[in-house]
Parts: C-alpha cells; structure tokens; sequence
C-alpha cells in the first residue's frame, strides 16, 4: 500500500499536477494507511467512516490549476461543468464545497468521484484502488484547464472579459510552457519481430506523456504488424505500456482483445481503410480548446456540437470533426478515420487529436505535436485579435 | 408512488387464492426490490426445509424495471436454494420483470403446494390458477408453445419434475435462469410455469430527468470495450469473454485440474458466430442486447456453458457444446452446474466423456433416468462425497464454480468462498477489474486490498439486483449514474453512498440468514485443490496454488470489514447499526 501511495505521488509531481510532499493519501483494507499525517487527516478519516470507500487522495493542485480552478469556483455556484466531452461523460460535474468541513464535502462526495474546495485543493477517492482517485484528479485539472480558457476565449470574442479576468489570464499565460517545437527520434520502422513492435508501441506512450501531449491516462496508440493490430488496453497508462497491449487480428478471429482501447473500432478502421501502420490519439489541451471555438452562435446544432456538427471545420488543413468517445450512434469511429486521411490528422470537438504515420511513430508524434502548436498559437492569435 | 407499483402479489396456492399486500414505504425504501425486497420477505421464513410447503417463492422486480432506465428490465426469482440450503437466488432477463410491473405489481410472493401441476396466470389485476396435469415431462420449448399468447413465461422443465438440485427456470423459451437451482422450487409448488402479461405503465417522477441520467449512461455503454467495442458483448455475447480467459491461462479445464484448454482457440466466440451466425437478442429495454439466438430461436451458449462444456470436459466439439446447452435449456438446468457435475463424474471415472456421452448423461440427469442420471442430478458435491472423494467437487456451500480459475485472480478466490448463495462470481463480480480494468485494473495475483475491494462490490451488486439492473452495464457506468436514475424514477432523493448503505445491509441479512442455517467460516472456503495444485503453465508462468495462509488473512480482513465474527457470524452490533432485526 505504501509502495502504491509513493507511486501515485510521484506521477501526480512528474505530471506537474501537485507539488512534492503536498498529496494526501489514505488507502483502507482491514487497517488505513496513510502516506503522511497533517492537519487534514483528521477530516479525511470521517470521510472513510460515512463512506463505503477504500482510498482518499487530496491535494492542492499545482499551478496554474489551483488558480484556475480557485478562480472557476468562484464564478460557480454548486459545481463546475466541464465543456470536453472525456469530462462530460466519466465526470458529469465537479462539485463545490463552500469550505472545508465534513458537513460541505461528504454530501457532495456521496454522488461524485470528487469534490472541489477552493483554496484548499480536489479531494477524489476510489472504491476500487487508488488509482481511481489520481485519475480523477487529474481529470479535474485537464477539465479545469480546457474550460478556463474555451470561456476566457468566449468571452473575450464578446466583449464580455473583464479587467480582472484579462489580468488574470494574462498572469496564467505567462505561467504556460512554450511549446516544444522538437524531438528526439523515435525508433523507426521496419520492425521486425513482435518485441520491436512493443517497444515502438511503449516508447511512443511514454513520449506522448513526456511531452505534455496527453495526460497519461487518456488516449490510445496502435501499430499494425503482420494483420494485426496491437493496441493500448483500456485505461492503460500510455506512460506504462509494458504488458498492456493487446494484439488484435484483423480478421477478427480472437476476442482477446475485448480488454483494448474504447478507441479500437477507430484504429481498426483507420489501419483498413489508410494502410497506415501507426496511430496516436492523445488530448493535447489547446487542440481540444480550440476545436470548441466557433462563432456560428445561431447554429441549430449548437450545444450538441460534439455529437452533429455538420460543418466541415478546419484548422489550418487539419480537420475538426464531431463525435463522441466510442462507438455510439455518434461515435467517432464514425467520422475520425475518413478524416485523418488527408491530412494524416484530425481533432475530434472537445475531446482529442489522432494521428497517423505511414511506417512508424516518428511521422505521427510530429503530426500531433504540430497540431498542438499550430492550436496553441492560433488559441493566442484569435485572443489578442 | 414512482417507480414502485405498491402492491405485492401473494398467492396461497394451497388455499388457491390470493391477496393483495401494499408494502410500507418504508419497507420499499430501505429494500430498494428485486433480491433486497425478495429478502426481506425469505428472511421471515428462512429456516423452514425448501421444500416446506410455507418457504416462499418470490418473483421480484425493481422500481427501475419497466422504465426507460438502461437495461433495467431484469428481476430475482428467490427462495431457500435446494442445492446449497443458503439463500437462494437467480437474476432472471428476459421481459418478465417489464411484464410484471406492467401488470401493476413489484413482485410476487407465492407460498403452499398446488394439488397438481398448474400454471399461475398473470393479466394485470386477474390471477388465474390453471391445473395443467397434461404438461407433466414437457420440455421448456413444448411448454411455452402452449404459453403463445399468455405474455412473457417462467418455466420450468422435467429436470425440476424429477428433483434434479440444480434445475432453471427458462424465461421467454430461451432466457436461463440458472444458478441455485430455484427451478425445483416452482417443481416443490407444483408450479410448471407463471405467466405474466401487463397492459400499465410504471409512473416516473422526473420523466426528464430520468431521460438525461440515461443519456449519461448510454454514453458511458458506447465507450466501454466490454460492452459496445468491436470485441464486445453486445455483438459476440458474452462468449467474448472465451479467448480472453484463454490468453489469461485461467481457463478451468479438466475439472479444475489445469488452467488451459489447448483447443480454446477453436472453440472461441468467432467461431461460434461463424458457424452458427446468431441473431442479437436481449432483455426488455437494453441496448447492449448481449443474447445471441440461434434463427431457430435457441440459446447460444453464454461463456460459462462454452468454456464449461467444452474445456472443463476437455471437449473440442463445438456443436456438442451448443447442443449440450440446448439441452440444458430444453431440460431446465443451470448449465454451470450441469457441466462441473459431469466434469466431477469424468475425474471420478478417470477418463475424457466423449461428446455423445455428455449429450447423453445430461439427458439421463434432466429425465432422472439410469441409476448415474438420478446420482449425478444432486449435484457434483453430494455425488462426489457418495463416492467417497469430496474434494474432486469443485464447489462452494455445494454450488459449482464458474469458468474463472481462482488461481488467476485472487479477488474472484475471495468472492467465491464469501458469496452468499454459494461459488458464484457474479455476488462480487472481480472480473471488471481483475480482468476486464473496470473501473480501473488491479493486480489479479495479489491479496492486497481485496477484502474490501469485494465487500464493497458486493453491497453495490446487492443494489444492482435490488434495482433491478444487469451487471454488465457496471462495467461502464457505476451506482453514480444509477442514483440519479433512481431519484428520478422514485421521487427519493438518494446518492451513489445512500444506496451502498442500503446494499450493505441486504447483503448482511443474507449473511444472517445463511448464520440462522448453519453456514458459518468453515463454508467460506474454497476446494483444496487450489492451495495444492497448480494450473497449466503457459507463456513460462503457471497458476501456482492459492496461498492458505494469504487466503485466510484475506478472508478475516473481510470478516472484519463486513462486521462479522471470526468464525463469520454477524453480530448483533453491527445488525443493529444497519437497521436490522436481531434475533438471537
Ligand atoms: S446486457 Fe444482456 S443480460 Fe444484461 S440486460 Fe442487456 S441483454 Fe440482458
Ligand atoms: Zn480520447
């Protein structure tokens, strides 16, 4: 249990999601554990006695989120709702305590994953494993973060921002990294053997998540070898990909792969219909931002965006696409692998970026990196314009 | 009243007569329906013999079923098992639960004994009571050809006639309800089938509401693997689960002896779509449609019977696995059960039972023909115990295990030895994160964090079946999305804790009911052959056995965390702290 707490403490500092020595985390079996005692521990306990639960972590977010979520908190009465679709379908809402007392965080974690208490920090628990907890809270700060900016940005567009707002944002923007216009190469095609194909596949995880591309537990990445794809397991981390890859034939003829990525009929599609080897599909942040700033305010679609979008939205010569995360009637197995085509890319609205490379990961990692850039700068020039 | 219909059906079948009873709100409130409402009602009578003519049978749906809520159509049959003496219950599909509320009922408590074989009509307010002596030795599938136009049907077959211990209930012709062998309940009634037809509708507080906690749900179905993926059950079946269980070297093959069937690859789920190309099917109100039917309108068999009937039989002959489920069905037997009992056999025997000799003991055992038949229809337990060799069962409290190899995932170790209604998988359901990463993955071979891992899933699945929703649709979505469904159908405010409260205590009062009959530590155990012997080694890694010692620490952490004694009794103090009555 200790072993398990240091981990999910070190991925949350690595991520730039918490500060060292800031995370608290309690698992419970038979005996709770802690990771630390403070002041707060005391709270976090009775959380454990009303709860049917077996872990707790809570932490102040690192900046900027802490003050993006301090500053969304106070614009919001109950809870805040997220505007990307990944949040809006495992979250639905991120819940507000007005302080922090057992009387205005239970009630609100008996029905959510989470709770925000602004000044204080994000708790989240698991029923399951701590690990549900530190995806939680690293859902918050990635859903915080995209709908900071998409309403910042709206707002701006109407003449609505105030001064206070301008000032704030301009103090996160100064905060941001620029952004990595390089990278070391990735190992390149051809693979021979299956090994090769795994390492590529763990190599390529791990520099999506290096680079800030995807928070390491949202998104998928596949190779084609020999008919058949191998590809990353459901809610795996793309940071730790070892024995978490399931090879799937093309035909069809195993199902050992029911455990593969939600994403899979997507990557299936694409690897038929392209002929390409690789794909990646990450959330880089300012892709996901931007493919939700539209100015057809009139639109009859408008509000079911991620699901209808009728229009074909570019950005540069990359398409933004609808659909949601799947393979639902509007699922994005339906619309992504037609549009990565030409431009061996596409961003699906609010939620993420695929790309493809003909051989390896080095054509894909640099199509996404360049679709994060483009977007990063675009996000800037639609704002100061 | 939302949600809830407010009356519950009794039905004295010896006086022949029926009342109407409206449960308190109270009542309704604390024990949701389905198996937690079934339960109150079994646990005033549940020292009685199962077949005491007083011990009830209750059919009991969930305030969710008949809504628009996800594939929440489903309901528990429930009495005192006869195979195992604990409670006893099934989760049937089908449209019986829809049907049921429809008519205006939540649930249907049925006690005494008929004269002779009769039919319990349902049609809304009417019950009629219909001797049928003539249908005595009918197969399910000939019964429910007379039951065309009655609405949706509960039968049973001639296994249950002929006192076979593990004998279903077949729902709709071909919905099994297995598990616990109910079946010879309804025979202990002399009731041959119940049909239910309803013309109602079931009134929704928050119409909506109720329809955005659905659209959050559905959205969750569509970007679950498991459920609606390329690979999933919505189009293979739950026989999706076959290769997966193969790759994860825990695949129960020669009666538990070996964890590897090397014909699996053969035996999978695109084969068995290949050759028999089946129709999508479901229960009332899912959109995952996860039954797979012949176009002839038989069953394909779910994973258990697949992998049961052809690696725990060493049998590589794919049809005779689909026609020993067929038979199964035709008979009403719980197939799980069926196939580990002829596995128990075959061990026994020491030799492979070639495909027409499974074919054929499993008629022997549905028509109680043949000293081995009638043998061999109490259940892999009794037999193996008569032939002086207990431990070549593999069962708990005397119900055979599932095709999860406990050696391949301890939670699932844990989950069998403590379900309530004996070796099942689905009271605590580990699959979704020992196997399937649902919510998140946990290491299948470590104890660490189990005992609570499984007592919390076990009061959310108690919630489930109360609700009554399937269990496959938790892959995706939780008791979060479920508790928004639940206030809006009912008009009670709830949360996703309030209802694992009420989980908490259904499962203790089973708990305590079991105590009342006698189970106790010694029953939450597992066979010995998993701490001694060891699976199949393939990719270089055997199943080693289960570490005693780890398995019993494991298991008192549970104990203590569920609010049992060492020995695993309840206790008066934590009876209390849930509301329950205590009786010493
Ligand atoms: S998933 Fe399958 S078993 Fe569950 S309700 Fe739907 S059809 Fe029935
Ligand atoms: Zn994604």
């Amino acid at each position: 249990m200790e072993k398990l707490m240091q981990k999910y403490e070190q991925k949350l500092c690595t991520a730039g999601l918490a500060e060292e020595g800031e995370p608290l985390m309690g698992i419970l079996d038979a005996e709770l554990c802690w990771n630390r005692k403070n002041r707060h521990t005391a709270l976090l306990e009775k959380i454990f006695q009303q709860m049917n639960i077996n872990s707790i972590l809570f932490s102040k977010p690192k900046e900027p989120y802490n003050s993006i979520i301090n500053f969304l908190s106070r614009a919001s009465n109950e809870a805040i709702y997220p505007e990307d679709c990944e949040s809006r379908t495992f979250l639905h809402d991120l819940p507000i305590a007005a302080d922090f007392s057992d009387t205005a965080i239970i009630p609100r974690l008996r029905n959510r994953k989470c709770v925000l208490i602004p000044g204080y920090g994000v708790i989240a628990f698991g029923t399951v494993s701590l690990e549900q907890a530190f995806i939680t809270f690293s859902s918050v700060c990635f859903a915080s973060f995209v709908k900071f900016f998409s309403d910042i940005l709206h707002k701006k567009k109407k003449g609505l921002i105030s001064l206070e707002e301008s000032k704030f944002l301009d103090r996160i923007r100064r905060s941001l990294p620029q952004p990595v216009e390089h990278f070391s190469a990735l190992s390149s095609a051809p693979f021979e053997a299956e090994t090769e194909v795994l390492n590529a596949l763990e190599e390529a995880g791990k520099k999506i998540v290096d680079y800030g591309l995807v928070d390491s537990y949202f998104g998928n990445i596949s190779y084609c070898f020999h008919d058949t794809l191998y590809i990353s397991q459901t809610g795996s981390s793309l940071d730790e990909l070892a024995g978490c890859i399931d090879p799937c034939p093309l035909d069809g003829s195993s199902c050992a792969g029911i455990t593969a990525s939600s994403e899979l009929s997507t990557h299936m599609e694409i690897i038929k219909t392209l002929g390409t080897k690789a794909i990646l599909h990450g959330h880089p942040r300012f892709s996901v931002i931007i493919s939700m700033d539209c100015d057809r305010y009139e639109c009859p679609c408008r509000g079911f965006c991620h699901r209808k979008c009728p229009e074909i939205r570019n950005l540069a010569d990359v398409p933004i696409v609808s659909g949601e995360v799947g393979t639902g009637p509007f699922g994005l197995c339906r619309t992504v692998p037609q549009a990565v085509e030409k431009a061996r890319g596409a961003i699906v609205y609010g939620h993420g970026v695929f790309s493809t490379g003909k051989e390896d990961f080095n054509e894909a990692f640099l199509r996404m990196l360049a679709i994060e850039n483009t977007s990063y700068k675009e996000y800037f020039r639609r704002f100061d314009a | 009243m939302f949600g809830w219909c407010g009356k519950i059906l009794r039905i004295d079948l010896t006086a022949e007569e029926f009342f109407i009873e409206e449960p308190e709100r109270e009542v309704l409130h604390t024990y949701i329906g389905g198996r937690g409402l079934a339960g109150s009602y079994l646990a005033q009578e549940v020292t009685r013999d199962w077949n005491d003519p007083a011990m009830p049978l209750l059919l009991f749906a969930g305030p969710l079923v008949g809504t628009v809520s996800p594939a929440s159509g489903r309901m528990t049959i429930m009495s005192r098992s006869p195979l195992t003496g604990t409670v006893g219950d099934t989760s049937a599909g089908g449209n019986f639960g829809t049907f049921l509320k429809k008519a205006g009922w939540d649930g249907i408590l049925i006690t005494g004994a008929s004269t002779s074989l009769c039919g319990i009509e349902i049609a809304d307010g009417a019950v009629v009571i219909n001797h049928v002596p003539e249908f005595a030795g009918l197969t399910t599938e000939e019964t429910v050809q007379y039951l065309a136009d009655k609405g949706s049907t509960a039968v049973i077959g001639p296994a249950a006639e002929r006192g076979v211990l593990f004998s279903n209930i077949i729902i709709d012709g071909h919905s099994a309800a297995g598990r616990n062998g109910i079946g010879l309940i309804f025979a202990a009634k002399n009731i041959k089938y119940i049909s239910v037809r309803g013309t109602g509708k079931v009134p929704v507080h928050d119409p909506e509401e109720l329809k955005r906690a659905r659209e959050d749900i559905v959205r969750l179905t569509a970007a679950s693997p498991v459920l609606l993926g390329e690979l999933g059950i919505s189009r293979y079946g739950t026989p999706a689960l076959y290769d997966l269980m193969h790759t994860r070297n825990m695949m129960p093959t020669d009666n538990f002896r070996k964890t590897s069937f090397d014909d699996a690859p053969s035996m999978n789920a695109f084969n068995l779509h290949k050759t028999y190309k089946p129709l999508n099917a479901g229960c009332r109100g899912c959109h995952i449609r996860c039954k797979k039917i012949t176009p002839k309108g038989s069953a394909i068999p779910e994973f258990e019977s697949l992998s049961h009937f052809s690696a725990l039989l060493n049998n590589s002959d794919l049809p005779s696995v689909v026609e020993a489920n067929r038979i199964c069905n035709e008979l009403g037997m719980d197939t799980i059960s069926a196939a580990s009992t002829l596995a128990c056999y075959s061990e026994l025997e020491e030799r492979t039972l070639t495909s027409r000799e499974i074919c054929k003991l499993l008629h022997d055992i549905g028509w109680g023909r043949g000293e081995i038949g009638i043998a061999l229809g109490q259940g892999s337990a009794r037999y193996a115990k008569s032939q002086g060799s207990p431990e070549s069962s593999i069962s708990v409290k005397g119900q055979e295990l599932p095709a999860y190899d406990p050696r391949g995932a301890y939670g699932m170790a844990l989950a069998y030895a403590t379900s309530t209604r004996g070796g099942c998988h689905l009271r605590a359901y580990p699959v979704s994160h020992e196997i399937l990463r649902k919510p998140v993955a946990t290491d299948r071979f470590s104890w660490s964090g189990k005992s609570r891992i499984i007592k919390i899933a076990e009061d959310a699945n108690a919630v489930v079946d109360s609700l009554a929703a399937c269990k496959f649709i938790f892959f995706a979505a939780s008791l979060e999305e479920y508790a928004r469904a639940f206030t809006a159908t009912t008009g009670v405010e709830t949360s996703a804790q309030d209802l694992l409260k009420k989980g908490e205590r259904i499962y203790y009062l089973e708990r305590i009911m079991n105590s009342r009959n006698g189970f106790s530590s010694a029953d939450d155990d597992l066979p010995p052959r998993f701490f001694s012997g060891h699976g199949s080694a393939r990719n270089n890694a055997s199943a080693k056995p289960l570490d005693r010692n780890d398995f019993l620490v494991a298991r008192s952490n549970y104990y203590k965390i569920r609010g049992l004694d060492a020995k695993g009794a309840p206790t008066e103090k934590k009876a209390k702290e849930l509301g329950l009555k205590w009786k010493s």
